[in-house]
């Protein structure tokens, strides 16, 4: 008689764990293609559109940049966070801080030129958005209060600031009583790079993203936030900083979806407005996951979940695909990938018995 | 180049008929999916009457978020050729103007907004003329004299539809009251049914709702009161509550406004249509509503229909009792489109 078995792998795997989220990914499109042939739809060239329209000519690329840069900022954030087993859920609400925190520089110094204005509109999203990622990290630490709570919780109490301050002081009363700020000033907007339709925040995605590496690779902090991540009794044995490093990384976290929602208020919005809150930093959660943590896989899986999302829209319009298909997609992406990552983590062995 | 353009568009159309027959293609950007059996349910079922028309294509997006993703949305309808482009929610209103600036011959309409292009215009309907109505027949039915109304986000377009309600309601019953609870959402069933069931456990006896899901109308008809739907017909989902609805019938216009596109006639405006065209109606009453409240409120269907009766007209007084409109005055289209308070005998907040 055989007996199948899981036997943890003692080496890491390596480039396997590449082929294992190949194939994973592969597995969710064959899902896919049979739930489009259940409906009727050509399989095939449905989810070859979905491929092309997303990454298929420049403009799609833009399309998709753009949409990645929110998706991965938040992303990163609370990737960081997830490294030390602090579970930061709250990356929409630090993103709606952030967001309120640019909009008051941009409506408090519209005079300011440029190369103050938009400097003081980063640090304010920064403070504002870190703000709300140090209060549940306190929280948790002097109070010893459930931070995946508390964080959720803040969400709301974030989108309702938010919303207080567009439906009331914050209206332009050229709205017509429609809830959104006043135009920024164009002082206060963050330029496009050359004709492309990408703004400068790509740079910033761009300086943030190798820093992290740097830091989690080549500093002692950050050797410690892996360490403590991984076993906290035995880094707090060794002396690690653990209560430091969890302020830290929240406040991080909160600044770097404080970031997104700077960008988005300013870049893409060019004012503040309910409808800003789109869900990144939820998809911020699935994205930090699908990328096991690192910085650099996630830069990637932000730009392929968005390029997803984008691609999905022309599958709605050439083939009237229904919206929720993408959904749906996404959480078998999801799915397969997590699920292969048992494969990267453990073998599977065969034994005779008896 | 306002002088070139009807020129440039009638070339352009002999060229497109005598090279190339091929479709015209009108594209649809919805908020919500369209099964959601309200809002776009509706703007989908005039798509769909557009789709019957020769010689045009049509197709959508929906579920589209508001801001930067429906800008996306619409651009890449114009890349692709679309001729025609509507889109159906007001936060669509900046970035489909951006888009109309980068592509000058298609044209593009923005529902329920307030901001035109030469080749951009706005439409919406006057669905407060229906609501009007719908209050006539909540006022009437209800007991408590408390009606309960699930809205959606406290802007103009809610506001007027809420104030519109509450003066028909009045109409046939002064001591009446609107009580009102925001959801800001246009959709999440879950989160609408709640807010119905928060209204009737403070003694409201009809609901009536801006929202796009028919979750109210079912909070409604568990308790075994009535409701007043909205965008469609949803006595489907509540047939022992549903008085009627404030509807939406959008076919005629869109296949209208296709037309004139086609024709070349089309030009950039504010449509504001109401009961006198078909955009707006109420839908067919519950076997409940006895028949003498069907007649008065049919009679006044007509009298709107007709003109001779605005459904805002003074004196109307507001939450403080401070009179807003003189008696005899009708509201201008500016002041309802920018309508930001509340009229006596409503409960409630704009925030």
């Amino acid at each position: 008689m055989l007996q199948l078995s899981a036997v943890r792998r003692q080496e890491p795997l390596g480039w396997g764990s590449c082929l294992v989220f190949l194939a994973a990914l592969a597995l969710a499109f064959v899902v896919s293609g049979l739930l489009l042939a259940m409906q009727g739809k050509p399989p095939a060239s449905a989810l070859w559109l979905l491929v092309h329209s997303a990454f298929g000519s420049g403009y799609a690329l833009e399309d998709c940049l753009i949409k990645a840069i929110p998706i991965f900022l938040c992303s990163l954030g609370v990737g960081l966070t997830f490294r030390l087993q602090i579970w930061n859920i709250g990356a929409e609400g630090q993103f709606a801080l952030g967001a309120v925190g640019a909009t008051w520089a941009a409506l408090t110094f519209p005079d300011w030129p440029w190369y103050t204005l938009l400097p003081t509109m980063l640090i304010c999203a920064s403070l504002t958005g870190s703000l709300w990622g140090i209060i549940p990290a306190v929280l948790r630490l002097k109070l010893r209060t459930n931070e995946i709570i508390v964080t959720l919780m803040l969400n709301y109490v974030g989108i309702l600031i938010l919303e207080y301050l567009v439906y009331g002081a914050w209206k332009d009363p050229g709205s017509f009583g429609f809830p959104m700020t006043s135009e920024f000033v164009p002082a206060a907007v963050v330029a496009r790079i050359g004709d492309t339709r990408l703004n400068w925040g790509l740079l910033l995605c761009l300086a943030v993203g190798v820093l992290m590496t740097v830091f989690l690779r080549s500093t002692r902090l950050g050797f410690e936030l892996r360490a403590c991540g991984e076993n906290v009794r035995a880094a707090r044995y060794a002396r690690m900083p653990y209560s430091l490093l969890v302020i830290l990384v929240m406040g991080v976290s909160g600044a770097l979806a404080g970031w997104a929602g700077f960008l988005e208020a300013s870049a893409t919005l060019g004012r503040l407005q309910p409808s800003i809150m789109s869900g990144y930093g939820y998809t911020a959660i699935v994205v930090a996951w699908l990328a096991n943590l690192n910085p650099l896989i996630i830069a990637v899986s932000s730009f392929l979940l968005a390029g997803l999302r984008v691609g999905m829209e022309s599958l709605q319009l050439d083939l009237q695909i229904p919206a929720a298909f993408g959904a749906i997609m996404e959480g078998f992406i999801l799915l397969a990938v997590l699920a292969g990552g048992f494969f990267s983590r453990y073998r599977l062995h065969l034994r005779r018995i008896g | 180049m306002r002088k070139c353009l009807p020129l440039f568009l009638l070339a352009f159309l002999a060229l497109g008929s005598t090279c190339f027959a091929e479709d015209m293609k009108v594209g649809f950007v919805y908020v919500s999916p369209v099964g959601d059996a309200g809002y776009s349910y509706a703007h989908d079922q005039g798509r769909l009457a557009v789709e019957a028309m020769d010689g045009v294509t049509t197709s959508f997006v929906e579920s589209v978020a508001e801001g930067q993703d429906s800008e996306r949305v619409i651009m890449n309808m114009a890349r692709k050729g679309y001729d025609v482009i509507f889109a159906t929610s007001y936060g669509y209103m900046d970035p489909m103007l951006k888009v109309a600036k980068d592509f000058p011959k298609v044209k593009f309409l923005h529902c329920s907004g307030y901001k035109n292009a030469e080749n951009m215009a706005n439409y919406f309907g006057r669905i407060y003329q229906a609501r009007y109505l719908t209050g006539m027949v909540a006022g009437a039915m209800t007991k408590s004299n408390v009606l309960g109304y699930v809205a959606a986000f406290p802007i103009p377009e809610v506001i007027r539809g809420i104030n519109a309600f509450t003066l028909g309601a009045q109409a046939v019953n002064p001591d009446v009251q609107v009580r009102v609870v925001w959801t800001k959402t246009w959709y999440d069933p879950a989160t609408e049914k709640e807010a119905g069931k928060s209204l009737l456990d403070v003694g409201c006896d009809v609901i009536a709702q801006h929202q796009d899901s028919p979750g109210p109308q079912e909070a409604a008809q568990e308790r075994g009161v009535y409701s007043v739907g909205y965008n469609t017909d949803m006595s489907a989902f509540a047939p022992k509550s549903h008085l009627t609805a404030a509807i939406w019938n959008w076919g005629p216009f869109y296949t209208e406004m296709v037309q004139q596109i086609k024709d070349g006639t089309w030009k950039s405006d504010f449509y504001w249509y109401g009961l006198d065209k078909g955009i707006v109606d109420i839908a067919p009453f519950g076997e409940m509503v006895p028949a003498d409240v069907q007649k008065t409120v049919l009679d006044k269907k007509a009298e709107i229909a007709s003109g001779a009766y605005q459904v805002f007209t003074g004196p109307i007084k507001d939450q403080a009792g401070v009179e807003k409109v003189a008696a005899g005055t009708v509201m201008a289209d500016g002041d309802l489109l920018g309508f930001n308070w509340f009229v006596q005998g409503v409960v409630g907040t704009l925030e």
